[in-house]
């Protein structure tokens, strides 16, 4: 007998060594998440994924599944904060999703969507950030970095190079790029690299790609980001 | 071709009306009238606030991003702005466009053209050519038009959504989608949706000719009377086809002046800058353009269905070229310099429109599937186009880097300033000179500001703002107050 929890009264088998998260994502089951994703190490920086377990809310992307756990994540109270970070992410950088080239294939959107963000609510910080568009074959615009790291576990566990990081603290915080320059085309980073197809907004872009998709045949023009997170939604 | 009631000679003691917004025009306009104790007409200006913020707002950012950020000036005609950058991209990515890529360009703008035009004619100038300008103001509206022209209203509504449905079935979107990129466009046309469009076309056809008979009509059974209404003489610029023909999307910039002759023609549009300049007015935030050769006082000119009807030596669609004609002849075989024929050009044009885009829809290049070409990058880019309100320049120059480091737009509203102000001053002139003042008469100075379709919120190149400017003004003339409303952005991708 395989080891379980349940998730919204939902039992949901796991093996020794699973996350929360990764039983959920096994069994198809959504829980909102930007900065994991199940091919690198959890980071448990963008708190999405908080559930509550056994009546404390925790990072379910970093919490290990124990035996008997009930978890609750589908439930008004966490969906309200979940929104709340979300759209503090919108305002903390600067997302104008109807001139973003990512635009429906985009996480953060896709996010935003599911959980019927309708507003950004709170006021734009609107911060000064710089594109960086030195690489010959790709654009870093930090206007729409959220720092879930991804590009920088990428880089270092993938690629076994060293491109990104984050520097700076609190709303200070920016992602910055190992070079004597601090330039992008100053790396050894290349088009085919990990850490440039993870982004999971439009901060890190092949260039001259922008709009050849049409809207229509775009991931999340047909998909919302649970059925694509659990293999189509079939739960 | 006088700049009489520009600046008046004593403007103290001068009392100050003022119409704002300019109802019934894209945008919001405001239009000052200076006037003595006997109401004569001292000075008219018609303001438009121009931004210009756009061409801030693109400094820093990869050219391949422009033909979508730029559709966001407006709501009106995105379609124009979407393929004016992209062509000024063409010539950036070194692009020869491939015939497809060119065809649904070439699809999507008679669309757009199309849907633009019924807009105007139905929505926005119908109220006033159907029931006379100085209407019961209560009716004198689309509401009072669907009721007392149910089928007129209706045809109107039908020929915008053909419209809409071109451009979405092109773009992805009805507004603000993302067709034209640079070197190309993103999709092509299935055969379903080809016939989705085959299948109203001939009814879309039917419904123009229907409106050039109504315009004729409303017209002619007017003819001194629209003649004569804002009447003024000027210089007309339009692109045309390396044969002369009308064309919307393509072609070498040509102009005449106020008699009929030439000024210059086939110019080759990506040295616009040797031909027209814009002029800075102290009064104005909107600059006024003028041919260079002809000097700023003579050099104004026209853009827009006036412009290229009279520009052209003809339509290459036969409904439309029979139209060109009988509106040559009635013009008496020379360029029509009437203020309201803008109205009878504009749906000659719309029937174009229509008979272009049955041509294109038995072209099976538009189901093709090479869609983006590439050749030799250059640094700078410009693409001009045939907007529904004329003649609409993109100009953009990038770094090695592929940003864009600095970006001119001329949009066709602008080119008109000159031309609006004009008609506005004819008309004070004409109608409310020495008059008491009252709606209706106020309506004649929004109705020659209307003939143009004027698009504001191009014109003010803010992007996200809906620039409405309102002022306090006091018995004596002076501004006590001003309001700026600037509404805030929104994500709605
Ligand atoms: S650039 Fe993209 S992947 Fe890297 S930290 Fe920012 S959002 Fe994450
Ligand atoms: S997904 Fe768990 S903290 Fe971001």
């Amino acid at each position: 007998m395989s080891k379980t929890i349940t998730i919204d009264g939902l039992t949901v088998p796991f093996r020794e060594g699973q996350t929360i998260m990764d039983a959920a994502l096994s069994a198809g089951v959504y829980i909102p998440h930007l900065c994991h994703n199940p091919e690198f190490k959890p980071h448990g920086s963008c708190k999405l994924c908080t559930v509550n377990v056994n009546g404390r809310n925790v990072a379910s992307c970093t919490l290990p599944a124990v035996e008997g756990q009930q978890v609750l994540s589908d439930i008004a109270e966490l969906n309200a904060e979940r929104l709340a970070l979300t759209q503090m992410l919108f305002v903390e950088g600067n997302h104008l999703c109807p001139a973003c080239e990512k635009s429906g294939n985009c996480q953060l959107q896709a996010v935003a969507y599911y959980l019927g963000m309708m507003s950004p609510h709170y006021n734009h910080f609107y911060p000064q950030r710089e594109a960086d568009a030195s690489h010959p074959d790709v654009m870093l615009d930090r206007n729409r970095c959220i720092y879930c790291e991804l590009c920088v576990r990428a880089s270092r566990e993938v690629d076994g190079k060293n491109v990104f990081g984050l520097s700076g603290r609190g709303i200070k915080t920016i992602l910055a790029v190992n070079s004597a320059s601090g330039l992008l085309g100053d790396t050894d980073l290349a088009v085919t690299d990990k850490a440039v197809q993870v982004c999971p907004t439009g901060a890190i872009l092949v260039k001259r790609r922008g709009f050849t998709v049409p809207i229509g045949q775009r991931v999340f023009d047909h998909l919302t980001i649970k059925d694509l997170q659990t293999g189509g939604g079939h739960e | 071709m006088t700049f009489e009631l520009e600046t008046a000679a004593n403007p103290e003691g001068l009392k100050r009306i003022v119409i704002e917004p300019v109802t019934r025009v894209e945008g919001h306009g405001k239009v000052t009238l200076l006037l003595d104790d006997d109401n004569r007409v001292h000075q008219a200006r018609f303001h438009i606030v121009e931004f210009r913020g756009f061409e801030k707002f693109i400094q820093g950012r990869p050219y391949w991003e422009v033909p979508v950020i730029v559709q966001r000036l407006c709501g009106i005609c995105p379609v124009s702005h979407n393929l004016g950058a992209a062509k000024a991209m063409d010539m950036i990515v070194g692009a020869k466009l491939t015939p497809t890529a060119e065809k649904l360009r070439r699809l999507m703008h008679l669309g757009q053209v199309l849907q633009s035009h019924a807009l105007h004619f139905y929505y926005l100038a119908s109220p006033d050519l159907l029931f006379g300008f100085d209407s019961d103001v209560a009716r004198r509206n689309i509401v009072g038009v669907a009721a007392a022209y149910p089928g007129v209203a209706r045809q109107g509504v039908a020929l915008r959504k053909y419209g809409q449905e071109i451009i979405r079935i092109t773009s992805g979107k009805r507004v603000h989608g993302t067709g034209a990129i640079p070197g190309g466009v993103n999709k092509n046309l299935s055969p379903q949706e080809r016939d989705v469009l085959l299948k109203d076309i001939d009814q879309v056809i039917a419904w123009s000719r229907d409106a050039v008979e109504l315009i004729k009509k409303i017209y002619c059974g007017q003819a001194d009377f629209y003649n004569g209404f804002g009447y003024f003489k000027s210089c007309f610029m339009s692109l045309v086809r390396e044969d002369g023909a009308l064309d919307l999307y393509h072609g070498g910039l040509r102009a005449m002046d106020e008699l009929g002759q030439t000024i210059f023609d086939h110019v080759d549009y990506s040295h616009y800058w040797d031909y027209v300049h814009e002029e800075v007015k102290p009064w104005s935030y909107m600059k006024f353009p003028f041919i260079r050769s002809k000097g700023r006082e003579e050099g104004w000119y026209r853009v827009g269905p006036l412009a290229r009807i009279n520009n052209c030596d003809f339509i290459p669609t036969p409904l439309a070229e029979a139209e060109r004609k009988t509106f040559k002849v009635f013009g008496g075989g020379s360029a029509t310099q009437a203020t309201l024929a803008y109205h009878w050009a504009r749906m000659i044009e719309m029937l174009h429109c229509a008979e272009g885009i049955r041509e294109l829809l038995h072209d099976n290049d538009l189901l093709g599937s090479d869609l983006v070409s590439r050749g030799e990058r250059a640094l700078r880019g410009v693409g001009v186009i045939e907007a529904p309100r004329g003649t609409l320049i993109h100009h953009y120059h990038i770094n090695e880097n592929e940003l864009i480091v600095r970006a001119n737009l001329i949009v066709s509203t602008t080119h008109n300033n000159q031309a609006m102000n004009e008609a506005v001053r004819q008309v004070a002139l004409q109608y409310l000179d020495g008059q008491t003042l009252t709606e209706g008469l106020l309506n004649y100075i929004e109705v020659a500001i209307r003939a143009f379709d004027p698009c504001l919120s191009c014109a003010t190149h803010a992007v996200g703002k809906m620039p409405l400017e309102v002022d306090l003004v006091d018995a004596g003339g002076n501004i006590i107050d001003r309001l700026n409303k600037t509404s805030d952005g929104r994500c709605d991708a």
